[in-house]
């Protein structure tokens, strides 16, 4: 999937707010590409963009030299905030998918649908609905609903957000373990450093507001990816370099006022005080 | 799994909305609901405050209190009530009002559950008759009983009417505010899953906006009772309301507060089979659920 000189604006003339200008890159089959950028830089906007739902201003989407037209089952986004339908149990949000576009029978979207559960540890959750299950396992029941559907390019959006850290680290295996066990074309949103390191093949990183790419990096660590990782050298050297433009990112927005900047800032300060 | 295959096919069990896969029902059965209701340790105390409320009624009124005084006492009441129970008439008043509200109240959910999903979810629907409802709404059910009477044919229609717009605008109001309310990724995500249009229209709007309904019909069954006891009271010549007022006409006072008693009880049991029937409908809200704990 490959996005070519995309602009999206918001608002009337003369008070046009941009939130991505010119913004191009590949996202290749078979590895995980990660987007990380600071909070409020239009991640958001450009999975919306990918995914269908918004057009963009000027420039080009294309999935396999294709044009995007709208949503479609051949892209599916993984949410911030949990989409999963509350009047639905696990298993009938899974399967909501391919039933509604009534591509198997019934016995074989059963065991389809059961396949992927026991994959993500909720065989015995099938019946429950989402009000009854934890956090991460909502998340998984998501990632499943998107899977089952074989879509060519799954789209997350800070899919892990909001999750205490060890259920954060839990659903980064569970989701690696997925992603390896069946590479596709993977783009993943996330504000998180390490999380980004941890999972990418490519790393985007976008700058603030108007929102441009501003760098590219390929991660050449050894895959399959394993905790003990996070401590290793090309580690630290690939994060180091990140946190560098990150923070160079969120010093032009501070000294230009904005306040969600700051708070990036200070993050990137704490967390570059750590490892220096 | 091999046990897979021997268990059931899929049907719809659990609600209406929801595919389920073969397993347990919850567990907790009906015994221990009634033993919750009825003898848990938060009712003894409810029993204590309304024994207590009854105590003081008959001490009060016998005693001569300065304003208890007039009420009948609940002995008196008591008396009148088991003198009623045999009349053929109190029970006769029990069915018209219960006609009144179930005509009345029906028509009001079938006519305005579909036009109030329309006019929450098609936006050019919406502000074509939104204004013409929001002139019509402040207008208080009462107060069209008069011209109720003038442009129906019989009483008895107009005040099913009357009742009837009590319902009917509690529970637009409550729909369109939660077709509107629907959160938009729901939408989103029904759609980048292939659903067509009529599935996003019952299997993502229709039971995302269920809860609304149900409040809508919850509340629409008391403003029912409400607005059918004064217009009898006000319009007709049966009905629990008008048993009500002619005690009080014909200076039968133990028997106004049988009527009193008698309207609660009925507006309890109807709220009470809709309430039922609500949580039925939406397994997914109920608080009773074992959550899990990763």
């Amino acid at each position: 999937m490959r996005i070519e000189n995309v602009r999206k604006t918001y608002g009337l003339e003369p008070w046009v707010k941009v939130v991505l200008d010119d913004c191009s890159f590949v996202i290749e089959n078979r590895k995980l590409t990660v987007v990380i950028g600071p909070s409020g830089c239009g991640k958001s906007t450009l999975i919306d963009v990918l995914a269908g739902y918004e057009k963009p201003d000027s420039g080009k989407v294309l999935v396999d030299g294709r044009p995007v037209r709208g949503p479609g089952p051949d892209r599916l986004v993984v949410f911030q905030e949990t989409a999963l339908f509350p009047w639905m149990t696990t298993f009938a949000n899974v399967s909501y998918g391919p039933m509604v576009r009534q591509e198997m029978d019934k016995k074989e979207l059963r065991g389809e649908t059961m396949k992927l559960l026991k994959l993500v540890g909720l065989e015995a959750f099938a019946d429950k609905y989402p009000c009854q299950l934890s956090g991460g396992m909502v998340r998984r029941a998501e990632l499943v609903r998107a899977l089952i559907n074989r879509p060519k390019v799954m789209l997350m959006d800070e899919p892990f957000r909001g999750l205490d850290a060890m259920t954060r680290a839990l659903m980064q295996e569970y989701y690696l373990r997925l992603f390896e066990a069946r590479p596709g074309t993977n783009l993943f949103v996330t504000s998180e450093i390490e999380e980004a390191i941890f999972l990418a093949d490519r790393l985007i990183i976008m700058s603030n507001r108007p929102t441009r790419i501003r760098k590219i990096m390929n991660i050449d660590l050894q895959r399959p990816r394993e905790f003990k990782i996070l401590t290793s050298k090309e580690y630290l050297r690939y994060k180091g370099e990140a946190l560098d433009i990150l923070y160079d990112e969120a010093m032009k927005d501070f000294h230009s006022g904005m306040k969600v900047a700051n708070v990036d800032f200070l993050e990137a300060c704490s967390q570059a005080g750590k490892d220096f | 799994m091999p046990d897979s295959n021997k268990r059931a096919p899929m049907k719809f069990e659990k609600g209406v909305f929801s595919m389920s896969a073969p397993g347990k029902r919850s567990p907790g059965g009906l015994a221990k609901k009634i033993q919750e209701s009825f003898f848990s340790r938060e009712i003894y105390r409810g029993y204590a405050s309304v024994v207590t409320l009854l105590i003081l009624w008959e001490a009060g009124a016998k005693l001569g209190m300065p304003i208890i005084k007039n009420i009948p006492p609940l002995t008196s009441v008591l008396d009148a009530f088991r003198q009623v129970i045999f009349d053929s008439s109190y029970w006769g008043s029990w069915g018209t009002s219960f006609n009144r509200i179930c005509i009345g109240y029906i028509a009001a959910q079938i006519i305005g559950i579909p036009l109030g999903l329309l006019m929450g979810t098609s936006r050019f629907f919406r502000e074509m008759t939104l204004p013409v409802f929001e002139v019509l709404r402040p207008i208080p059910p009462l107060a069209w009983v008069p011209a109720a009477a003038i442009f129906w044919p019989t009483r008895e229609i107009s005040i099913i009417f009357v009742t009837f717009l009590g319902a009917f605008f509690v529970l637009i109001l409550d729909i369109v505010g939660g077709a509107r309310a629907i959160d938009p990724r729901y939408i989103r995500a029904a759609t980048s899953l292939g659903s067509r249009r009529k599935d996003i229209l019952w299997r993502i709007v229709f039971p995302a906006t269920l809860p609304s309904i149900i409040v809508g019909m919850t509340v629409g069954i008391g403003v029912a009772w409400n607005t059918v006891v004064a217009a009898e009271m006000i319009a007709s010549r049966s009905g629990l309301g008008f048993m009500t007022w002619r005690s009080y006409v014909t200076l039968s006072y133990p028997l106004i507060v049988v009527g009193m008693i008698s309207i609660g009880i009925a507006d309890c049991i109807s709220s009470g089979i809709i309430r039922f029937l609500g949580a039925r409908i939406t397994p997914w809200l109920r608080t009773d659920m074992p959550a899990n704990v990763l």
